[in-house]
């Protein structure tokens, strides 16, 4: 078997999903988009570099991710059945490294000898170090200074990987700036750099090149479900979004079938301390339509275009837009968008660990929380997929703070982490 | 109300060629509304567009993408300071009963849609704004924005740059009403050493079949001396991260202005 990227019918020629996208950029990036869309189209229909990108995503990777079916999450639901599809396996530990392959691939084939990416937590710079390491590529990542104190740990997994990381202190000093920065690198060294954008957001060809390169997620799920189940298409997936390569990754390849085939699609998205606080990262649920890094989508920002600072318990949904295509199956009612709040994600991400023994990415809880959710309310022939879009090892930590902060605001509960035993049950509250 | 007339347009053809029979280039001074704070702007504004041939008003925004850290520092102060989308225009508005000097507002595409394209265009029209520059709008991704711009009596500017194709020079030339802002330099704003001007020529020289509007030049034009290189070739200068620079420096930004009004002769 070997690999192909799906033709999927949008965007059109203009770059738009409905009207959503496009390129709000500088003219100076005009045509390095156009040698991109180009060298990106001769390249997705070549044996060569298929065949490059195949060996490498399996051997090198490890794919295909399996779809494991979690028994005890099942139980614990006591509807569907919950399966998970396991992009935590990849190396490097998440979804993002399918398309940082195939991104740095493309820069080699396209002539350039230095990539460029943006990253939030670390774990897009990481895989984009990686993949700059493997191919011979130099390497520039921005990430916010915040977020580099945050997590020293990457940093310094990124500069082994020969990267270097330099900080964004301008704006917020967190993922939107470091876009920022990445892009006006690229604006300035824009004829012999590549940019490797981490989601599937920024000018076209990005969207759909991102979305192209992470479908394979869906497409290997369409499989699996056949040899596992016996039908391609299960009744629900839920995936995180932030800008929502994962989410994409998963649901493209179901979003364009006839909706009598269609599974329900549900993104989830980061609802901080609740939507109506106003500390959120839930775009759909609570921005509105503007332009942020050259793609019209839902962002937020306040009543005079002012882009608004988002909050998330997890830095890879801390992105206050969505990508163009989430837009438009927003709008047309291919997919659904619900917020989770950061205590939810929280919750998901003990629960996930007690009865499966799987240390989710505090992003991927997002996803756990509502997939365990809504299987409770289906019945048991029905299967929901959960993308489960990471590990999280990085989160381990800062889920220990939190945990103890909420330890102590309990007062003296008496319970430690160490003496828990119980899973922790999801609150019915948050369940209703 | 609909304008009925090409107000801006007008307006700033005239200023290009009152400069032209001057023997100058036309001086374009680029301030950004509400620096150094919003008390003090009208005063730095006015420095400028007592020398200017057409002011460049900088819409604050948060995101700015084409800008290098001269003006994004000098965007976050001025919002951190009050001044958003509504209060630019506010301040052009103040300008306009002192001064008559045409003042273009050069802002991102975001906050024109957040207030809703029409209600801008209004708003900007009343306060007399005579046209916009969009850094960030390719003109064949909205061309109802000028569509709309020209009804309320605005003109509207794009860019092109060193990369830019014969082929786009002509749909970005064809499509801005008031003049054509061509970008010296493969880069952002405020930055540039020596050789920043060699690209100028040849794109001017592209600029000029297909441009029915005068052609500026702006990015990396920091002194006289810079000035009086394009000045050769463009029939405007545009100056920003300078004067933005000089202010947060103390120094003098009008005799800045001068000196470089003086680089714009011919």
């Amino acid at each position: 078997m070997s690999l192909s990227i799906a033709d999927f019918p949008l965007p059109d020629a203009r770059g738009r999903f409905g009207r959503y996208g496009g390129r709000y950029v500088p003219e100076t990036l005009i045509p390095a988009l156009d040698e991109l869309e180009q060298a990106y189209q001769v390249a997705k229909k070549d044996p060569e570099f298929l065949k490059e990108l195949d060996y490498l995503l399996r051997d090198y990777v490890g794919r295909p991710s399996t779809l494991y079916f979690a028994q005890r999450l099942t139980e614990y639901a006591g509807g569907a059945k919950i399966y998970l599809k396991r992009e935590d396996q990849n190396f490097t530990g998440a979804h993002k490294i399918n398309n940082c392959l195939a991104q740095a691939l493309l820069a080699r084939r396209m002539g350039k000898k230095k990539v460029l990416a943006e990253t939030g937590a670390g774990q897009h710079g990481v895989a984009s170090a990686t993949a700059a390491a493997l191919l011979g590529l130099e390497c520039v990542v921005y990430m916010g200074e915040e977020d580099m104190r945050r997590q020293a740990l990457n940093v310094f997994r990124m500069r082994l990987l020969g990267a270097e990381v330099r900080p964004v202190t301008s704006g917020t000093g967190t993922l939107k700036d470091a876009t920022n920065e990445a892009i006006r690198d690229w604006v300035t060294h824009v004829r012999d750099t590549f940019y490797i954008l981490g989601s599937v957001v920024g000018p076209h060809p990005y969207p759909a090149m991102v979305r192209d390169f992470q479908s394979i997620i869906g497409v290997e799920v369409k499989a699996q479900m056949l040899a596992q189940e016996g039908r391609e298409i299960p009744d629900a997936i839920v995936a995180c979004v932030g800008g929502g390569s994962n989410a994409i990754g998963i649901f493209a390849p179901f979003a364009y079938l006839p909706p009598e085939q269609r599974p329900r699609l549900i993104g989830t998205e980061a609802a901080g301390e609740g939507v109506e606080t106003g500390k959120h990262a839930a775009s759909v649920a609570g921005g509105r339509v503007g332009v942020l890094h050259g793609s019209l989508m839902y962002l937020m920002n306040d009543d005079e275009g002012q882009i608004v600072a988002p909050h998330s318990i997890s830095a890879g949904l801390d992105y206050p837009g969505i990508g163009p295509e989430h837009c438009y199956y927003a709008d047309s009612g291919i997919a659904e968008y619900v917020p989770v709040t950061d205590a939810q994600a929280l919750e998901a991400f003990q629960l996930l660990t007690r009865l499966e023994g799987l240390i989710p990415a505090i992003e991927s809880a997002h996803a756990v929380y509502h997939g365990v959710k809504l299987a409770g309310q289906l019945k048991p022939e029905q299967i929901v997929v959960i993308n489960l879009s990471g590990r999280g090892d990085k989160d381990v930590a800062e889920v220990m703070r939190l945990l103890e902060m909420q330890r102590s605001d309990e007062e003296g509960g008496g319970d430690s982490v160490e003496t828990q035993t119980p899973a922790p049950k999801m609150h019915s509250e948050a369940l209703a | 109300m609909t304008a009925t007339t090409n107000r801006g347009v007008e307006r700033l053809h005239a200023a290009f060629a009152r400069a032209k029979a001057e023997g100058r280039a036309a001086f374009i001074p680029f301030m950004v509304a509400g620096y150094p704070s919003y008390a003090k702007f009208p005063e730095v504004a006015a420095e400028l567009l007592s020398r200017a041939d057409i002011m460049e008003v900088g819409l604050p925004y948060s995101d700015p993408l084409g800008d290098g850290p001269t003006i994004q520092r000098a965007s976050e102060q001025a919002l951190a300071g009050g001044t958003s989308t509504r209060v630019t225009i506010e301040l052009v508005k103040k300008l306009r009963q002192t001064h008559d000097t045409p003042i273009v507002i050069m802002t991102y595409v975001n906050p024109i849609y957040a207030v809703g394209p029409e209600q801008f265009m209004q708003l900007a029209a009343d306060a007399g704004v005579d046209g916009l520059i969009l850094p960030d709008l390719p003109p064949d991704q909205d061309i109802e924005i000028a569509k709309l711009a020209a009804q309320y009596g605005l003109a509207v500017t794009f860019l092109i740059a060193p990369t830019s194709t014969p082929e786009r020079v002509k749909l970005v030339a064809e499509a801005c009403t008031g003049f054509l802002y061509a970008v010296s330099v493969i880069g952002i704003t405020g930055t540039r050493e020596g050789s920043a001007m060699s690209e100028v020529p040849r794109m001017l020289e592209l600029a000029r079949q297909y441009a029915r509007v005068p052609v500026v030049v702006g990015f990396g034009v920091k002194d006289a001396q810079t000035a009086a290189q394009v000045a050769q070739v463009a029939d405007g200068v545009v100056v920003g991260s300078a004067f933005i620079n000089a202010v947060r420096d103390g120094q003098d930004a009008g005799a800045l202005a001068d000196a470089i009004r003086m680089g714009c002769q011919k």
